[in-house]
This record gives C-alpha cells, sequence and structure tokens, in this order.
C-alpha cells in the first residue's frame, strides 16, 4: 500500500441476501485531501460509509483507515476517524457540552486536553454561547455543527461526513463548508463526505469518485471528470453518467437489513 | 471504566431532569399499596394471615424495581430511533462496557425509584420488623433492579422498535410480576402455578425483600442471592453478546 494513502479499499463486497449493495469497489483516498463521494441515492454511498466505520461487516474485501486494518482492529480504527452522520446522532436530553464530554470520555481525550478543546471546538462552531442548553431546544443548523464540533474532539485522522449539509439553508451550508476546509488546512484532516449538492463539490473536493449500482463507474478531480464527459459542469458530467431517471431509495435493500438483523 | 462511568452517568442525568415521568411512575406503586393494601387487607386480615400492608408493601417496592429497570433497558430502541446509539457504536470501548454502563445506570435509577416506593409505603403504614437488616435489603434491591435493567437491555438489543413492546409488556413484564407472589403468597398454590413461580426470578426477589424487611420469607436468602446473582450476570453476557451483534 502507498505510504500517503490514508484509505485503501480493495475488492469490497457487500451483500443484504440476494442483493448486492456494494459489488466489488476499490479506490483508495490520499492523506490530506477532501474526497467527494458520489451517487444517486441507493447506490451505496451509505452502506461503504458504514463499513470504513465498522458499523457493517463486509461480506468480502479489505478495508485499511490510517494503516489500520478495520475489520481485525476495530478499536484503533474507531480511534482514527470522527464522523457526522446522515441522521442526528446526539442525546437532546443533555446540554450542547454534555454532548461534547460525552464523546470526550468515550474517546479517552484526557480530561485537561478535553476541556480546552471542547471550548475551542465550540467556540468554532459558534456555539458556545449556547452550550449549557439542551441539544433539543437547537435547530437542525445549531445540531449539525454541534456535531462537526463533536466528531472532531478526539483529533481523528480521518473526518467522514455523510450529507452534512442536507437540509440546511445556504448561509449554513456556507458556514459549514467553511469550517472543513479550515480544519482540513489547520488540522491536516482528510475529509471523506457525500452530498448530492454538487456545487459543494465543485468548490471543495480535491478528488471525487461516483458510485453507481454498488459500482465505482468513475474517480479522479472535478476537472478530469468534466474532461472525461465533456460536460460544463460537474451537475452535467454526474447525469451523464448515471442517467437522468430518478432513483428511489433502496427500500429493499433496507428491510432486508432489518430482517437479517432481527434472526441474529 | 471510564466509559462505563459516562455512560452510567448519562442514564442518572436523563433520569433526574424527567420529573414527570418520575412521579408518573410513583403513581402506580402508590395505587398499587392504596388499593390492594387497604381492599384486600380486611379479607387477609379475616383469613388469619395479618397485616396485607405489610405482605404487600415488599412486593410493590420490587414491582417498581422491575418496572423502571426493565424500561431503563429499553430505552436502547430509543436511543437506537434517535440515533445516538450509533455515536456509542462507532467508539473505541468495548461492547460489554457499554452494556455494563447502561445496566449499572438503568440499575441506580430503578434502585433509586424502588428507595422512593420504599418511603412512601410508610405513609401507609407500612413498618420495618428490624432495621438492622436494612442494609441487606438495599443489596437485594440492588440485585433485582440490576437483574431486570440487563433483561431491559437484552430486550433492548433484540428488537428495532417500539412495536413490539406491547408484546413484552404484556407478555413478559405482567407475567414476571404477577407469577411472583409480590401480591398473593405462594403457600397453598395449585401445582403447577407452584412450580410456574419458582421458575420467576421475581419470585427470589420479593422473597428476599419479604425476609429482610418484615421477616416472611420462605426460601432462604443465600438461595435468593445466589438465584438473583446468577441470573443477572447471565442477562448480562446474554445482552452483551446481542448488542455486539448490532449493525447500524
Amino acid at each position: 500500500m502507498t505510504e500517503d494513502n490514508i484509505i485503501e479499499i480493495t475488492n469490497l463486497v457487500k451483500r443484504f441476501d440476494k442483493v448486492t449493495a456494494v459489488n466489488d469497489i476499490s479506490f483508495s483516498v490520499k492523506r490530506g485531501e477532501i474526497f467527494a463521494f458520489l451517487g444517486p441515492n441507493g447506490a451505496g454511498k451509505t452502506t461503504t460509509i458504514k463499513m470504513l466505520t465498522t458499523l457493517l461487516e463486509p461480506t468480502e474485501g479489505k478495508i485499511s483507515l490510517n494503516k489500520h486494518d478495520v475489520l481485525t482492529n476495530q478499536s484503533a480504527t474507531r480511534s482514527s476517524f470522527g464522523i457526522v452522520f446522515q441522521d442526528p446522532s446526539l442525546d437532546e436530553e443533555l446540554t450542547a457540552y454534555e454532548n461534547m464530554e460525552f464523546h470526550g470520555v468515550l474517546y479517552d481525550v484526557p480530561k485537561n486536553i478535553r476541556k480546552n478543546r471542547i471550548e475551542e471546538l465550540l467556540r468554532f462552531v459558534e456555539l458556545w454561547d449556547r452550550k449549557d442548553d439542551y441539544v433539543k431546544t437547537f435547530s437542525g443548523g445549531m445540531k449539525r455543527r454541534l456535531e462537526i464540533a463533536r466528531g472532531l474532539l478526539h483529533h481523528p485522522k480521518v473526518f467522514f461526513l455523510d450529507e452534512p449539509t442536507l437540509g440546511l439553508d445556504p448561509q449554513t451550508r456556507n458556514h459549514i463548508w467553511q469550517y472543513i476546509e479550515h480544519l482540513n488546512e489547520t488540522e491536516d484532516i482528510t475529509v471523506f463526505f457525500t452530498t448530492h449538492y454538487m456545487e459543494e463539490v465543485e468548490h471543495v473536493a480535491d478528488r471525487v469518485a461516483i458510485i453507481d449500482h454498488g459500482k465505482i463507474i468513475m474517480q479522479g478531480t472535478v476537472d478530469e471528470i468534466k474532461k472525461k464527459n465533456n460536460a460544463p459542469t460537474l451537475e452535467a458530467a454526474f447525469l451523464h453518467l448515471t442517467g437522468k431517471e430518478m432513483r428511489e431509495e433502496s427500500a429493499e435493500g433496507m428491510s432486508l437489513m432489518h430482517r437479517r438483523w432481527r434472526k441474529r | 471504566m471510564k466509559a462505563i462511568y459516562i455512560l452510567w452517568l448519562r442514564q442518572i442525568k436523563r433520569y433526574s431532569r424527567t420529573r414527570s415521568r418520575i412521579i408518573g411512575s410513583l403513581a402506580q406503586p402508590l395505587l398499587f399499596l392504596v388499593a390492594l393494601g387497604f381492599g384486600f387487607g380486611p379479607i387477609y386480615q379475616k383469613a388469619g394471615q395479618g397485616n396485607y400492608i405489610e405482605f404487600i408493601a415488599p412486593g410493590v417496592i420490587a414491582m417498581s424495581i422491575l418496572f423502571t429497570a426493565i424500561f431503563s433497558g429499553i430505552e436502547i430502541i430509543w436511543d437506537r430511533q434517535f440515533g445516538f446509539l450509533k455515536e456509542t457504536l462507532v467508539a473505541p470501548v468495548s461492547r460489554v462496557s457499554i452494556m455494563v454502563g447502561r445496566t449499572l445506570g438503568g440499575a441506580t435509577i430503578a434502585f433509586i425509584q424502588g428507595t422512593i416506593v420504599l418511603t412512601l409505603s410508610f405513609l401507609v403504614g407500612f413498618r420495618i420488623e428490624n432495621l438492622y437488616l436494612l442494609p441487606v435489603a438495599f443489596v437485594f434491591m440492588f440485585l433485582i433492579a440490576l437483574l431486570f435493567a440487563g433483561l431491559g437491555a437484552m430486550i433492548g438489543s433484540l428488537l428495532d422498535d417500539m412495536q413490539g413492546f406491547q408484546l413484552i409488556m404484556n407478555f413478559l413484564v405482567m407475567p414476571i410480576f404477577f407469577l411472583s407472589g409480590a401480591i398473593f403468597p405462594l403457600q397453598g398454590l395449585p401445582k403447577i402455578l407452584n412450580i410456574i413461580t419458582m421458575f420467576d426470578p421475581m419470585t427470589y426477589g420479593v422473597d428476599a425483600l419479604r425476609g429482610t424487611l418484615v421477616h416472611m420469607s420462605h426460601l432462604s436468602l443465600l438461595l435468593d442471592f445466589g438465584v438473583l446473582a446468577v441470573i443477572s450476570l447471565a442477562f448480562l453476557s446474554l445482552g452483551t453478546y446481542f448488542f455486539s451483534k448490532i449493525q447500524a
């Protein structure tokens, strides 16, 4: 494996009974880059992120993250990344500060560092003056910002963001990308994100991989992808590659997953 | 260790902030004490069994522990629905410590709830026989809490939404309560019912509380302790196993 690849995915497969959600994909992410992982609904994005973050066991294949084997060395892998999930994952009955504190203790961040780091991050996402308010009183954008701050608390090497700007107004989206780009520069953190907003990708992403029907159909820089598809924008290239038909979130795959889980 | 502590602390904080829940969950035991205690009291006395309040209070204390403990365990389902579960699942912490932390948290809450009900029972005339045995009673209250918090967490790991909740309530929690001797004496029961009660872990908890609070046990405290401890451990292990199988 190459020294400067922080994520290496080799022949990764995930099957749910008869549905193949991820079908033999291989790609890598370089240390320090902002990497966009794109695809229509149900293409296999979230399933891939779940496998990368130890939440789901692959059917076949290998993943290494920050030089740790994700399958055999879960604990070291888990310490190496931070994540903002697609849906909120905060404890709404706790305050912003308590959510941070909980995370810090769980990730074993030493007490004196923890205190400063929490303040630094809450100030960074402009929530310091709301630190003692219950999360249930927060707006969607505030929750997302808090999750970003929380995910960074333990100095992760890789930061996963699964549709971090979904459902947010342009102002908040703009802010969130400013935070992320700032982090990428100052903390030398690798960013791996998914989104449906192609203009965001054009602005921030160093490299892009596009997945559809469980296969990586193209990867490269935004310019390379535009050039190869002879498209003026990334959105045009994306539509050219994945077709113009609408997709439903793979409901079948989801319910299969649930049934499978119940059987355990 | 720290992970266990912070998970425990979270449960305690959540509990202490929901005053309405605390008060709400005291209404039922109080109703049982008053309605059953005074309602059946005269008949019970006529049958030559003595003071029914004295008999039923330990049962009602055990009941409030049972309900609170099971619910706190089942809260895993809420965490799953509100997404918070994922935050703990991706953390570099062993699944055992997550389970232990949660179960201890739930058990502590149930124990506090039991202590409040014990205090309330004094209001309706309950009296402790031997104050020196009170610490032993507390040990048993905590054990009952631990056992059912473990059971609740195990169920919570197996269900993925609240759909099955009513089922659990009617086919598990209620039978555990009613078939434990919490509200009627186990002596002289039909054989088959007697056998069933012996398979109910709650029976041993109720018996131990009666033994330590009012000297009315008919099993040995050592047996009670052994059964409760072993089953608690079994539920905790099984719970951890099922929890480790959760894939988000």
